[in-house]
């Protein structure tokens, strides 16, 4: 039976697409990111709270000030080890993007690679590097 | 308390614990994310070329479309072209409209017996509309998926991924996805179980991707809204999955290796059951065939050469004998 070429058309069209991945990487080296720390990131030696912590929960954390902030007026973190902290994403030294002032190397790198668009950035804008 | 879902829930428990087990006691990652799933992906290919081509081989020699509507026949009464259809281009109409809307579930009805006795046909829209969004839904959350097999991401992909996540609901942005996928399956499931008919029909290979599928999605939303995992970690495992190069990096949670097992077992499964209904809706005859049965000629294939003795050989044979007896012939 002449049905078994369009079956056959078909079985192909539907496993190249189920193996896209596959050929779409196909001699290409993706270097897994690592996110550059700041010299004054390094010299402070932890964030807010600890780095694993940090690493999953970030966004949580920035979520939760937000709302704090926003709502409450609140803008005083107390960490788990009991250190105040002043809660704000983008203004002045002592917030987040005080320390960690190189948006490209740190937050964009594994952003980029995991494709998360955070939408931070749709109201905050990173603050302007020092122009010497 | 029945058999068939509890079968079929203890299988499911046991494939959870197997890789928990696996990695966090005994360390098989290796085995878990490499090995396993790319087994899987193999079976699923080989399994599935085999069913679809067991198919394919299987001759069809009648028309057997099922009927929607009227037949073409004389010109003056109108056909109907997508459910009765006569020509290539309704056929494919017609699976377009299946296979993407599910047209033969919008039509499930309800029989009831009323007071009366009445009967009544109840136009039963749930399970149609639950499917669609099931199918929709886990066809959405597949393709997010790639996100961790590309890189780089391609746009597409990200702009898919704004739309599902529309509503910002938290941090890690809610996907509508994933929950519309969830609340569908479990509406799959319960309507098995507490509809009489549908228990009564059910079997454990009924509960089984049911229950499979609804352990893949808990355990991913948990990953991604609830005890998180290291994603970086998880990209750099795909990826080196996708580019025949596999490396396991440290600190990936156990819950992760607990999902992957869990689709691997899918994807071996998926031939071998009733979810091949997603190769063999294409396949269905009493979808994909023209009804033209009258108007063309069908020769079925496994006709053998019949030895025949037609009327004019029989005269040549006997009409001497049927001239004397005075028997009337076609040529004299």
């Amino acid at each position: 039976m002449n049905d078994k070429n369009i079956i056959i058309t078909g079985l192909i069209i539907f496993f190249v697409f189920l193996t896209f991945p596959f050929w779409y990487n196909m001699g290409k080296a993706s270097p897994v990111p690592e996110p550059k720390l700041t010299d004054k990131a390094k010299a402070a030696k932890e964030c807010v709270e600890p780095k694993e912590y940090m690493k999953a929960e970030h966004m949580q954390i920035l979520d939760i000030w937000r709302d704090g902030v926003v709502r409450e007026a609140n803008r005083v973190y107390i960490s788990e080890t009991g250190k105040k902290f002043n809660m704000s994403l983008s203004t002045g030294d002592d917030s987040c993007m005080g320390c960690h002032s190189n948006k490209a190397d740190f937050c964009d790198k594994c952003h980029d690679y995991a494709s998360v668009t955070p939408y931070c950035w749709d109201c905050h804008i990173e603050p302007p590097k020092e122009k010497k | 308390m029945n058999k068939k879902y509890m079968y079929s829930l203890l299988a499911v428990i046991v494939l959870i614990l197997l890789p928990y087990v696996g990695v966090e006691a005994v360390g098989l990652q290796v085995l878990f994310g490499i090995i396993i799933p790319y087994l899987a992906v193999l079976i699923f290919i080989i399994g599935f070329i085999y069913r679809v081509m067991d198919w394919a081989s299987s001759p069809v020699p009648f028309r057997i479309p099922s009927t929607c509507g009227q037949q073409k026949s004389l010109p003056w009464i109108k056909q109907n072209k997508i459910d009765n259809p006569f020509t290539a281009g309704g056929v494919i109409i017609r699976m377009i409209l299946e296979i993407l809307f599910f047209r033969s579930l919008f039509r499930n009805t309800r029989f009831g017996l009323n007071e009366g006795p009445k009967i009544s046909y109840v136009w039963e829209k749930w399970l149609w509309l639950a499917a669609l969004a099931f199918h929709y839904s886990f066809l959405t959350v597949l393709i997010r998926h790639l996100r961790f097999f590309l890189e780089p991401v391609p746009v597409c992909l990200q702009l898919l991924e704004k739309v599902d996540g529309f509503f910002q609901v938290g941090l890690p942005g809610l996907y509508m996805s994933g929950a519309v996928l969830l609340a569908a399956v479990t509406f799959l499931f319960l309507r098995r179980i507490y509809l009489p008919q549908m228990r009564y029909i059910s079997l454990a290979a009924d509960f089984f991707p049911l229950f499979l599928i609804i352990s893949i999605a808990i355990t991913g939303i948990l990953m991604r809204y609830f005890t998180k995992v290291d994603v970086v970690g998880i990209k750099e495992l795909a990826m080196g999955l996708a580019s025949f190069h596999p490396t396991i990096p440290d600190g990936i949670g156990v819950l992760f290796y607990v999902h992957l097992f869990l689709v691997s077992i899918l994807f071996v499964y998926f031939p071998f059951s009733k979810l091949m209904h997603m190769g063999g809706i294409f396949l269905s005859p009493t979808r994909n065939l023209p009804n033209n049965t009258r108007a063309k000629m069908h020769i079925n294939p496994w006709n053998y050469p019949v030895k025949v003795h037609t009327y004019d050989e029989y005269e040549d044979e006997f009409r001497e004998k049927m001239k004397e007896v005075g028997l009337p012939l076609e040529k004299e």
